[in-house]
Formats: structure tokens, sequence, C-alpha cells
């Protein structure tokens, strides 16, 4: 007999409960220095939508004796660590949930200075929006191009430009109006961004959930009205279909499929797709779910695909759309931006993770590194944390993508440093990078002596095989050897020719 | 073009999740509490890895102070949906005599949880435990990784986790450390009772409100389940309509007083209520920022 004692609905909650279940979902991310009143704009926006629970306040009240602050200090509602609250700066992303009766909402709060870049990319890369705080008493300062920068770099759509601390200025239009044209002058460097200016005050409410009566001469949505109403997601929705492997699942000998999440358009039975980076095409069979086989599934959907036929599939592998397929490349020209405390070193190899794929990545070539408050580009040899620059990237193997801009889940990947594992980098595809090896290959020489295989340039390039040579004994290696060289169209390949130029 | 619902995001978001653990990690286990947020992840990893079984084992850290009822529900709910449960009890600390009133709460907590929670990890040799904590349970679990990075000792600390960007997760671990993976992350509790409305999930009985043997002290309501809790000159258990807003040892789980009875009422009374549920967890308040000393200690 099964467990199951869960009583059915019977009240005319049901109704309620259909729309509560029912409803979107909004992630979002903030950006504000210190001073900039963002934690307080989150803690009135948490207070104000009542889910700030009764016993969480009283615990806050507790707290905030001795700091300088009013009656109830919002910012201390979202300060999460007690190092971070004996400091009063926050220094990592902390995340935040509310929900109205028309969306549900998660907040990545990351602090906006420019030490911190890295949080704010971080809070950024799950967000579609961002919320960007100004000062109305300073105006539009380098931090506003710095986050615009980031928001756009970063593939988000929407732009909320709150003008904050309106109070302070006496509600004034001209003071907003101000702010406004010269925000979207910064903005026009940022054309797929879509920007929406409000004035508020956090501290009093202002503009924030709703509409001010101290601003009668703004006619547009309050934050909230707006947060609750934009459209987004719909550039994945619209993107050509995506579906990285995540398992094979194999139960049993008359099941195989391909467990993973649609991260781009839609799939149904019957589709051409083509398989990544092999190149194979067949048709999908079924999509299966636990809940019974669907015929069709959208972005954003988990689901286990079959395959009209039995083809050599796995993990890191690709499923995609025969009618528009993704880019394939092994050297990448991609944005960076560097996470950790070690900088990136030119010529090391990390771990290179993208969508489901683990494959080994070596750093060519910082060919610039952009300064993120000017936005200038300027020659280094090296990124240090907090540092964004544009990094010519060699994957081992080939990689199967989409240039972010137009598909966030198939043009990120991070770096992993294969000594301390640790997170290094975010990375953003940008392009095939024209591929040096290749026409350099028409230069190189191929020496075999006694079965030590050294590759060099004329030019002096820089294939670490010329320096330490390349010993193979093995016969399995030797074969493996002669199939890359065929590869390269190295010809004829013969292992008793110790000589022989390409 | 259909907009899909929250529920249907972050069940796929956790779903991918699970999935990611189980490709990338060698020994992965569950922790199951019983608890709702326990039978939404079981629920979870059927749908991750249908139509094969779940990949890892459930482990249940059995203080021995749980409720009757959670024991029963465990054994006969993992059973039916072909789980593999083990379970682990720090027999040492038992034995020593640990309980909330003779240890106080954080030395029985430390005993009976973390000591026993790191025991029962390191003698499976799991390197990953799949848990299911929220981020909106606690303030200092706002920041707290999705894939949770602990050093040999199961250890945590602030300042030495991963950036976690987009679902490009990193589950690299040296020989020794391990992760702890909150594929709840960005649930909260209400979206927990959602989920469970719209999916007919199984919960432990306790949660629905019914007549039961409670200590009232103010506006506390106290179980009666161990006989080791101490009473007051005269005082007698009386029959009071309640339930629990969660679930842990019965000693130190208050009910609230509640009527009800069932999931929609339960969701009316939280939608109205607004208490958040840890409250009536007594190990939180011991002092300002506790849960993050302990988990700092290896708490979940």
């Amino acid at each position: 007999m099964a467990t199951t004692l869960t009583p059915l609905a019977d009240s005319a909650f049901t109704e309620f409960l259909a729309r509560e279940t029912s409803k979107g979902l909004l992630r979002f991310t903030t950006a504000g220095s210190v001073d900039d009143g963002k934690s307080t704009l989150i803690g009135r926006l948490l207070y104000d939508s009542r889910s700030v629970y009764e016993d969480q306040l009283e615990s806050v009240t507790k707290a905030s004796v001795g700091r300088n602050a009013g009656a109830i200090d919002f910012s201390l509602l979202t300060d999460g660590l007690r190092a971070e609250r004996e400091q009063g700066i926050t220094i990592d992303v902390a995340y935040r949930y509310f929900a109205t009766p028309k969306r549900k909402f998660i907040i990545a709060d990351t602090p906006g200075h420019e030490q911190y870049t890295r949080n704010m990319v971080t809070g950024a890369s799950t967000a579609e929006l961002a919320i960007v705080l100004v000062d109305a008493r300073k105006g539009v300062l380098t931090q506003s191009r710095r986050h615009a920068y980031i928001a756009g770099l970063l593939g988000i759509e929407r732009l909320v430009v709150a003008v904050n601390k309106m109070d302070l200025v006496g509600y004034d239009e001209a003071t907003f109006q101000q702010i406004e044209t010269d925000f979207l002058r910064i903005l026009e460097s940022f054309p797929q961004i879509q920007a929406y200016f409000v004035p508020v005050s956090a501290l009093a409410g202002d503009n924030i959930v709703t509409r001010s009566t101290n601003m009668p001469w703004f006619q547009g949505q309050s934050l909230l009205e707006h947060l609750e109403t934009v459209q987004v997601g719909t550039r994945a929705q619209d993107a050509p279909f995506r579906f990285p492997v995540q398992r094979v699942v194999r139960p049993n000998l008359d099941f195989r499929g391909y467990a993973g999440t649609v991260v781009s358009g839609r799939v149904s039975v019957g589709d051409r797709i083509t398989i990544l980076p092999s190149g194979r095409q067949t048709t999908i069979a079924r999509i299966v779910t636990f809940d019974g086989d669907i015929r069709s599934a959208e972005t954003g959907a988990a689901v286990t695909l079959t395959l009209a036929e039995e083809i050599d599939l796995s993990r890191g592998d690709m499923i995609v759309t025969s009618e528009h397929t993704a880019e394939k490349a092994h050297s990448l020209e991609t944005t960076l931006v560097w996470l950790n405390e070690k900088p990136a070193q030119v010529g090391k190899r990390y771990r290179f993770k993208q969508a489901s794929r683990m494959d080994w990545a070596t750093l060519k070539q910082v060919q610039y590194r952009l300064n993120i408050n000017t936005l200038a580009h300027e020659q280094e040899q090296t990124l240090e944390m907090n540092a964004i620059g544009n990094v010519v990237v060699e994957t081992a193997r080939a990689t199967a993508f989409d240039p972010y801009q137009t598909n966030r889940a198939t043009g990120s990947f991070i770096l992993i440093d294969p000594a301390t594992n640790a997170t290094v980098a975010a990375g953003m595809i940008l392009q095939a990078a024209v591929s040096e090896s290749s026409h350099r290959l028409t230069e190189v020489t191929c020496h075999l002596n006694d079965g030590v295989l050294s590759i060099a340039s004329q030019q002096g390039f820089d294939i670490k095989l010329a320096a330490e040579g390349l010993q193979v004994t093995d016969p399995e290696a030797l074969d493996a050897l002669r199939h890359f060289l065929e590869r390269l169209r190295i010809q004829p390949f013969d292992a008793d020719k110790t000589d022989w130029e390409i | 073009m259909s907009v899909r619902t929250h529920l249907q995001q972050l069940e796929a978001e956790s779903i991918h999740i699970m999935r990611e653990v189980a490709a990338e990690c060698q020994r992965p286990v569950l922790l199951y509490s019983i608890g709702k947020d326990s039978s939404v992840l079981l629920r979870l990893a059927q749908k991750a890895f249908y139509p094969g079984p779940i990949p890892f084992p459930l482990l249940h850290i059995d203080t021995t102070y749980k409720f009757r009822e959670m024991i029963d529900f465990r054994d006969k709910y993992t059973a039916e949906i072909g789980a593999k449960l083990i379970v682990h009890t720090n027999r040492a600390a038992i034995n020593e005599g640990a309980n909330p009133f003779a240890w106080g709460t954080q030395r029985c907590c430390g005993g009976l949880k973390t000591a026993a929670l790191l025991e029962g990890l390191r003698e499976g040799g799991y390197d990953a435990a799949i848990g299911g904590a929220r981020r909106d349970e606690e303030r200092s679990r706002a920041k707290e990784r999705v894939f949770s990075f602990r050093d040999t000792r199961g250890q945590w600390d602030p300042r030495n986790q991963r950036p976690e960007l987009w679902n490009i997760f990193n589950t690299r671990i040296h020989p020794g450390e391990s992760l702890r993976v909150f594929p709840l992350s960005n649930w909260t509790e209400i979206d927990v009772w959602q989920y469970i409305y719209a999916e007919n999930i199984p919960i432990v009985p306790l949660y629905f409100a019914k007549l039961r043997p409670m200590l009232v002290r103010g506006e506390s309501l106290m179980p009666v389940e161990q006989p080791f809790v101490p009473r007051l000159p005269g005082e007698e258990p009386k029959m009071v309509m309640c339930r629990m807003r969660s679930l842990g040892c019965s000693p130190c789980t208050g009910a609230i007083y509640s009527d009800a009875d069932t999931l929609p009422k339960i969701i009316e009374e939280l939608v109205g209520m607004r208490r958040s549920e840890r409250q009536n967890r007594v190990i939180d308040h011991d002092q300002d920022g506790s849960m993050e000393i302990k988990k700092q200690e290896g708490y979940f």
C-alpha cells in the first residue's frame, strides 16, 4: 500500500493555489557602490513585499543597536555573514528571494566596487535583468559605466536604472532627467540593452512598490511593477535547439537515453538533429520524463531524449538542431574575467568546463586587457584578479559552441586550476579564433629520429614538442601519432622514414 | 510561446544539479532527513534519473531522538520507492548519555548531528553529500554555494568558496576533500509546499494538524515523546490542536498551534503567517550567527 496520505484540496483556496503555482520567475542582479543604498533598496523590496518574516525582523532590530541607522536598518536584512556585518560591507554574492502574486524573484545581490568585479560578474551570470543604482546627489559616475558594461558583457537584456535618494534632492525632476540623459549616453555603446529609468527613495519607499505621491511628474511604473511585468528570457527561447548531454541513461539493454536540459530553442519528436562534435545526424525518437513521454520540450526543460538510431554519444556531446548547428573550433577568441588571486598564465593548461563538457584548454595569448572604467584596451601579458581581457584559448578537443551573445548556455565556460581545483576564470566565447596553427603548420618541419619526434618551425614557432621532443616507442602510441599526423594531412606517414617536410 | 512556471524552472534546475553530481562525483550520497525538503529531494532524484534508479544511496543521521512517526515514514517510504537507505548513529555519544537537557543543545547537536554526519560520510567514503538546505532558511545561508566545498576535516570556510557562474559547476576535489550539494538552494519554504501540493508528494503526517499531547509553556508547545524531557512541578501534557512546521529531534522541535490539516490549509497558513520556519527550532537561538558557526564546524 502506498504511503501517500496527502489530503487533497477542498477549499476555495485551491483557486488561489492554482495561480500561485503557475506564476513565472525573474532572476535579477543589483549593482551599486557601498553608499548607493543598494542594501536598503533590497531590504525595502523584501520588507514591502511582505516577505520579511517577523522573527527575522526582530533579530535584526536587536543587532542594529549601536549602528548609525534609523528605526529599522534595512541593509541588515541582506548582509549575511557575521564578519561582513561587523565590517558593514558585503563582500560576496548573496541570494535573496521574494514573491508577489505575479512573480517569484531571485536576487543576486552583489557589491559594486571595482575590486568586486568578479562578484558582479558572478551575480550577473544567472540574471535576466540588472538594477543599477545611481545616487541622485552624485549623478552618473564612472561606476555606472562599469555596471552597464558588465551587464552587457554577461548578456543581460534588461537594465533598470534606479535613481536613488530622490528625497535628498527635493524630489527634483530636472535632476532625474539629467541623470537619465547622461546614462543614455553611456548606453549608446550597448545597443543590446533595453533600459528603464525610475526615480526612487529606498529609505522612504518612494516608487519602490507603489507610485510616489512625492513625484507626481513621474508617470512610469514603480520599480516593483516594472519587475513584475517586464518580459525576459526570449533570447534563449528564440535561439536554435541546443542540448548538452549530461548523462547516458542505460537502465537496461532496451533503453538508451540522453539526459540533459534544453538550454535553448525547443525540440519535438521526429526533429532532425546533429550530434556535436561528431557531426552525425539522426532524429528524435522519444522525449522521456518521469511524468510520461512528451511530444516536445521547451527551453529550460530537463528531459531524457532517445534517438532513432544507435549512435555513439557520451557526456559532454551536444545535440543540436540539424537546421542550425553550432560552430566547432579548437581555438577560441574569448572574453575572460579572472577570478583568482593567482594571475592568468599564458601557456598554462587549465581544465575547461563548458556546459556538461570537461576538457583541457591552454591560454594562448592575452590580446588586450580592458580598462573597466574607461573601456580602453590595454596591452598586457596577463590578467590579475578582477581583470577582464580578450584572450585566445585553445581546447584540446574541438569545442562545439555558439557565440555567448547569441547563446549564454553554449557560449560560456569556466577555467579550473588543475593544481588547486579553484575556479579561476569565467569565459565568454566571442568567436572561433583565426587558427594561427593551421597556417603556421605549413612552415613546420617534423623530424623522427630513433623514435623521437621533434616538431619545429623555421619561424621559431613555439610548439612545446619542439623543445621537449616526444619519445615514441610504444607501437600503439606510434599508431596514434600516425593518425594525428594524417589528420594534419602530413602524408605519407612512414615510421621508417626519418625526416620529412610538410 | 508559453512561459515556464517558477516551479518548473526550479525543478529543472535541481534536476540539472543532481545529474551533474551523478556524472562527475565518484561516490555521492543523498542526506535524507525525513523532512519535507528531503521528500522533495527524493522526488527530484527520481525525476532526474528516470527511467533508471536513483544512482546513489540515502544516508540518514539518526540521533535516536527523532519522532517515531518520522522513522516509520522513513522506512516505509524509502522501501516503497526502492531507494537504498543507510542509517548512521553516533553510538559512542548516545552511550555517554547525550541528550539536549543533559548536554545542552550545542553539545548535543555537535555530537549527534555534526560529528555523526562527518563520521557517516567518512565511513562511506562519500565525496559528495546532497542535502536539502535552502538559502532562504537562515541569513548565513544566503551566500552558500550550490556546490559547497569542504576541506579534509569536512569544514566550511566562507572565504574559500568557489565562485559559481551560470549553471556550470566545479566538482573537482582532491582526495579527502568533499562537496556538499544543495539542489534546493533557490527554493523558498513556500515553493517547497507548493511543489509538494502540485506533485502530491508524501510527507510525514506530523506536518498536518491533529490533537497531540503537548507541554504548554506560554507560546511554546513541547512534544513529550522522550521520557527525559523535564517537567515543571505538577505539569501535565495537554491535548492541543497543533502541527510541526519543521521536523528535527522531538525534544528540540516545538509545535505550532494550527488547524491546518490539508496541504492547501498549510499553504494558506504560511502565506498569512510571517514567521520563518526555523523559529521553532531551538538550536538557532544560542547566539547571533550561531548557524554560521555550526556550518564552519561541519554541520550541514
